[in-house]
Formats: structure tokens, sequence, C-alpha cells
């Protein structure tokens, strides 16, 4: 009896085994195998070229504690953490939070109009966007050289994190406003008249009245726009890391060491611990989300 | 004093829906006013537009000899409760009540001392740090009505006030309310569909359909000259008897039966002869017919007779002189209870 109600589509184990078994077998190859690779490859002194490219070499934590002795490696982290902490828990965020906010009460055909161009910037392919920053921020003839009458200005080499922070602004915020439009939905309109009422200035019924409903919303879309900010790689497009190594970040880092410099093993623990990194902060927020409910 | 006076309003609707259209109201200072009609007829939306959550399209709206029209519904003085109440969930009672004070900055502790003398006076002095989750529906209603009163408004606006309320609840919520309104002396305005709620709270109702005022006036004039036949269907638990008749021989016919009364009409007007059960007695004379239904309202039953010529006519008897089912009976209404309608519907006058 409790066979059969676990096999509610009366299928027997063999054949539902078979079903998922080509799902299974894709996500192994794709994504089991290759995290298990890289975890192994992070302990070996793996390169691209060379007698240890042939016969790899397994040493220990070494990889580690290289990387975490590495001015260059630090020098990501704080560059990563700079540029999540600027571009997507505040700058995309708050950005989409407002846009959410000031599109709810205007004209359907205006409000359309802004979504179209927001979620424009969000789904056009990286190299793409990247592209056409580039031709925003060059020197000589850069669009925003143009525009502020300063054509001899590298953005991209003189600010390069401020431009990297305001270019994943740009790219990202659709993903925020569409969450926090529909979070906002959410909000029964009752309470934000009963807010109107009382004479609730804006900040006020948003602090009051607003944020707490939303408050789950927040933290999820933080956590997912912090976590893909913080793997993204669309910099190496903008700026290669560079100049000086002072818009490096971590997945630039791995890149260069991976493939530029062949650090294979090197560039796995690195990718290891960006890992961890990130584990670290789902679990953070993970216990805020447990702490509201 | 704080009368409310609307002149002209009209507020129509996005997609072009004039949701009321053209209507003048003056509510006195104190008063109890009820805005009465059917689901769409724009009660709920002149409640609205005197809060300002609506804009007016056309005319005025003045509180306290005040135009508010293009002022902010936080700058009208009024407050507000919604049919769901809208209390905070994420804040417990008192706070509810102080939010008004809140947002204006008043200190912490005059917030505390006004949220838990209303909370006193509204019996939910035990309750102030509960949360909205955890209180009965009467008493989600009474910490609404407490956050309203604390804002310290001179107009109450009411959504509904009793329609998220069991039966039994709703009784004791309406008296209660008739009592506070009545210590507080605030012009408090309700939007009810339910005709009973109406009759029984209000110093005056004003009878809604389709934007405009069918009918303005006390509980009873409104309950006994209904000024046309759609505020007699609408008025009164059992419903009223609308009988087509015509004038004849200047008497008035209908099912069958001359009634006996004056009518100073061209023989052969149509009218239409609208009685309330509860107005009509059996007798020996007047119009006859065979019981047909017999329903059980408690202390009095409704009796459905059908008249020789189909007509179907409702009467309340006293329980103990229910008639049996296909008994003849006779009856007249009591004088000055036949009201006369012309064609159109509007009131001709009562006999």
């Amino acid at each position: 009896m409790r066979a059969a109600d676990s096999d509610v589509a009366g299928l027997g184990a063999t054949r539902a085994i078979a079903f998922v078994a080509p799902a299974l077998l894709l996500i192994g190859v794709f994504l089991v195998f290759p995290a298990l690779w890289t975890l192994y490859i992070g302990i070996t002194n793996y390169q691209l070229t060379g007698p240890a490219a042939a016969q790899p070499r397994v040493v220990g934590l070494d990889n580690f504690v290289s990387a975490l002795n590495d001015a260059l490696f630090l020098n990501s982290v704080g560059l990563t953490a700079l540029f999540v902490f600027g571009s997507a828990v505040i700058g995309q965020n708050v950005l989409g939070f407002v846009l959410a906010w000031l599109l709810r009460r205007v004209r359907p055909s205006l409000r359309r109009t802004v979504e179209a161009f927001v979620l424009l910037a969000w789904i056009l392919p990286g190299p793409v966007v990247a592209y056409l920053w580039f031709a925003v921020l060059s020197r000589d003839g850069g669009t925003f050289g143009l525009l502020l009458n300063d054509p001899a200005t590298a953005w991209l080499v003189e600010y390069p994190m401020v431009s990297l922070i305001v270019f994943n602004i740009w790219r990202g915020t659709a993903f925020s406003m569409l969450l926090y439009t529909s979070a906002l939905a959410a909000v029964p309109p009752t309470q934000l008249e009963t807010a109107r009422l009382v004479g609730a200035s804006g900040w006020q019924t948003v602090r009051d009245v607003v944020f707490p409903h939303i408050r789950g919303h927040v933290l999820t879309n933080t956590l997912l726009i912090s976590l893909w900010t913080a793997n993204d790689f669309t910099p190496f497009l903008l700026t290669a890391g560079g100049p000086n190594h002072r818009s490096e970040v971590l997945p630039v880092l791995i890149y260069r060491q991976a493939l530029e410099s062949g650090q294979l093993g090197y560039a796995s623990a690195m990718s290891l611990l960006l890992l961890v990194g990130n584990l670290v902060i789902a679990l953070v927020y993970l216990r805020l989300l447990r702490r509201r409910a | 004093m704080a009368g409310i006076e609307i002149t002209g309003v009209s507020t129509v609707y996005p997609n072009g829906v004039r949701a009321v259209d053209d209507l003048d109201l003056t509510i006195a200072d104190g008063e109890l006013f009820a805005l009465l009609g059917p689901s769409g007829c724009g009660k709920t939306t002149l409640l609205r537009t005197i809060a300002g959550l609506e804009p007016a399209a056309a005319g005025s709206v003045a509180i306290d000899a005040r135009d508010v029209t293009r002022l902010e519904p936080g700058a009208r003085g009024v407050a507000m409760v919604f049919q769901d109440y809208a209390l905070f969930p994420h804040m417990t009672v008192a706070e509810n009540i102080a939010y008004p004070l809140r947002v204006r900055h008043v200190a912490k502790s005059r917030q505390r001392e006004v949220a838990a003398q209303t909370a006193g006076s509204l019996s939910l002095g035990e309750l102030l740090d509960r949360r909205p989750g955890q209180l009965s529906g009467g008493q989600q209603q009474r910490a609404a009505l407490a956050r309203a009163i604390a804002a310290g408004a001179e107009v109450l606006l009411l959504d509904e006030p009793l329609s998220n309320l069991d039966a039994r609840l709703r009784l004791e919520a309406r008296t209660f309310l008739k009592r506070l309104q009545h210590e507080l002396a605030l012009t408090t305005v309700f939007v009810t569909h339910d005709q009973a709620e109406a009759l029984a709270l209000a110093d005056r109702i004003a009878v809604m359909d389709s934007g405009r005022i069918r009918q303005l006036g006390t509980p009873r004039e409104v309950f006994q000259r209904p000024a046309d036949t759609f505020v007699a269907n609408f008025i009164g638990s059992t419903p009223m008897n609308l009988l087509p008749g015509k004038a004849s021989d200047g008497a008035v016919s209908v099912a069958g039966a001359r009634l006996p009364v004056e009518v100073d009409l061209v023989d052969g007007t149509p009218l239409v002869v609208g009685v309330r059960p509860e107005y009509l007695k059996v007798s020996g004379a007047g119009l006859s017919g065979r019981v047909s239904i017999v329903e059980n309202l408690g202390v009095t039953s409704l009796v459905t007779i059908e008249c020789a010529d189909g007509t179907l006519v409702g009467l309340t008897v006293p329980e103990q002189e229910e008639p049996a089912v296909g008994e003849a009976l006779s009856v007249s209404a009591a004088p000055g209870r036949l009201l006369l309608y012309g064609e159109d519907g509007r009131l001709l006058g009562s006999r």
C-alpha cells in the first residue's frame, strides 16, 4: 500500500529511473564532474604546459596557503567585495526598488516603456553590452567624454572600479526592479492608503508599511544579485583586470591565473575559495531570513 | 464644527466609468451618516472621494467650511477605517494605534499615553502588546477604530465597518459603534450595502444608485416613504409588495380588487401600489387570494398569498395566527401605509 502511495504515476522504480537518467547524466557531466574535478586539481600542481601538465603531483593545501598569502589574491578579494557591495547590494538593490516604487503610479504606457529599456540592458549578451560601454567610456571619441567635453579621459583606465560598478548597476538593475515590482503588488493597498490618510511621507510609508512586508524579498534579491555579481566575468571584457590589477575581481584573476599564467591547480584552488565565500554569504542571508520567520 | 459639504462632485475612473455623478450632499456636524446602496452604486467611491483617495473630476468637497478638494488625504483632517481594517501586521496594537502620532513625530511617552487611553475606551487595554494576527475579528475592528480615533481627525469615514464580522458579533458591534459615535460626537460617514445596518445605525441615510442619490432622509422617512420603487425594493428585510394596477373611477384597481383609496388621476393611468408586508392585515375586504407559502421569521411569519390573477402578495402575521396553506384570505393595508408610484417609479403619494 505504501509503495503504491509513493508511486503515483504507476511507473515502477526501474522505468522511473530510466526517465530521469538522461537528466541526471547531463547534470553529472556538466555540473557535478567539473566541480569535483576542480576540487581535485585544486590540490595538485596541474599546469597548462610543461611537465606538471603531463604528470600533475598532489601538493595538498599548498595552493590554498599561497593564495591566502598572495597580495594579488587579497587585492582581488577586496575589489570583489567592493564590486558586490557597490553595484549589487547598494546599486542594483536601491535603484531597482526606486524604479519599482516610482513606476507604480505612472501611466501604464510610460511604465512599460521604462521597463522595456531596463530589461533590454539585462537581456543583451555580455560581449555586446561590454562593447557598447567600451565605446561610451573609451578615450578619444568615447560618448561620455564627448558629452562632458573631456575627450582625453580614459574612464576605464583612470576610474576602472567606478566604471565597472556603474556598468554593472546599469546591466543588472532589471532583475531587482522586476522582483520589487511583484513584491510591491503584495502590499495591501489599504495599508498604503492608511499611511496616506495619516499624512505619512513617502519615506515613512516605505519604512513603516512597505519594508516590513517585503523584507523577505529584499533578502532573497540581495542574496541572488550578490552571488551573480561575485561570479560575474563581464568585467574582463571591459578592463581585463587592469590597469595594473586595479580592477582584477576574483573571476578575472582566476581566469588570468589559469589561462594566461597556465597555473590550473592554483586557479582551481582560488575558485574553491570563491565558492566558499559564496557559501558564507548565502548562509548569512539564510540565517537572516530564518530569524525573520 | 466639522460638517461635510459636497457640491457637484463627479468621480471618474480612468476607464471612463462615472462612479459618482454630479452629486450634492451636506452632512451635518456630529452626524452619523450612512451611504447605502447595492454594490457598484458608487457609495465607496464617494467615501474615498471625501477622503481624497480618489480625485474628484468635478465639483468640490469642503470639510468644516474649508475647501479640501485639492488637498492630500493626510491634510484633510479625516480618518478612515477600511473594510479589511488595514492594521499593520508587524506592529503591536499599541504601535498601530499610536502610528498617526508617530508620523507626526509626537514624543514616545505621549504616543504610549494616547494608545493606552484610546485602547482603554475601546476595551482593548489588555491587548496593547498583541499583534493584529492574534486578535479576533471584533478586536481587530476596534483596534482599527482606535487608530482612526487616535489620529484626532474631525471626520471619521468607515468603509463597510461591520461586513467582516460574523452575524452575532455584527449586532454587538453595531450597538457599540452607535454608542461610541454618540460619545465622541464625531462626524461619521459609513458605507454599507446592508439596509438593516443603515436603518439601525444612521441619523440620516443617502440611498445611492448609479453614482447618484435616490433618496436622502432619516431611517424612518426612507423606510416609510421610499421616494421611488428602487428605494422601496432595496429597503426592508422583507421585500415590499409592488403591485401593478391602474386608476379607475377615482380609485385604484389592483390584482382583481378595487382598493377604496382616492386618486385624482385619469381612468386607466398605470400605477404601482407599494405596501410593506408588515403593514398588511388580514381583514374582511381588500386583496383576496389563497395562501401559497408560509415562511417562519421567528416572532412573525411571512405569508405569501396568490390572488385570482396570479399576483403574489406578502404579509407578515404574528406567529400564533399563522394560516394554513391553501386557506382563503383577504388583506388590507393600515391607513396611510399604501404608497402609490407612477409608471416612472416616482412616489405620487400615500393613502
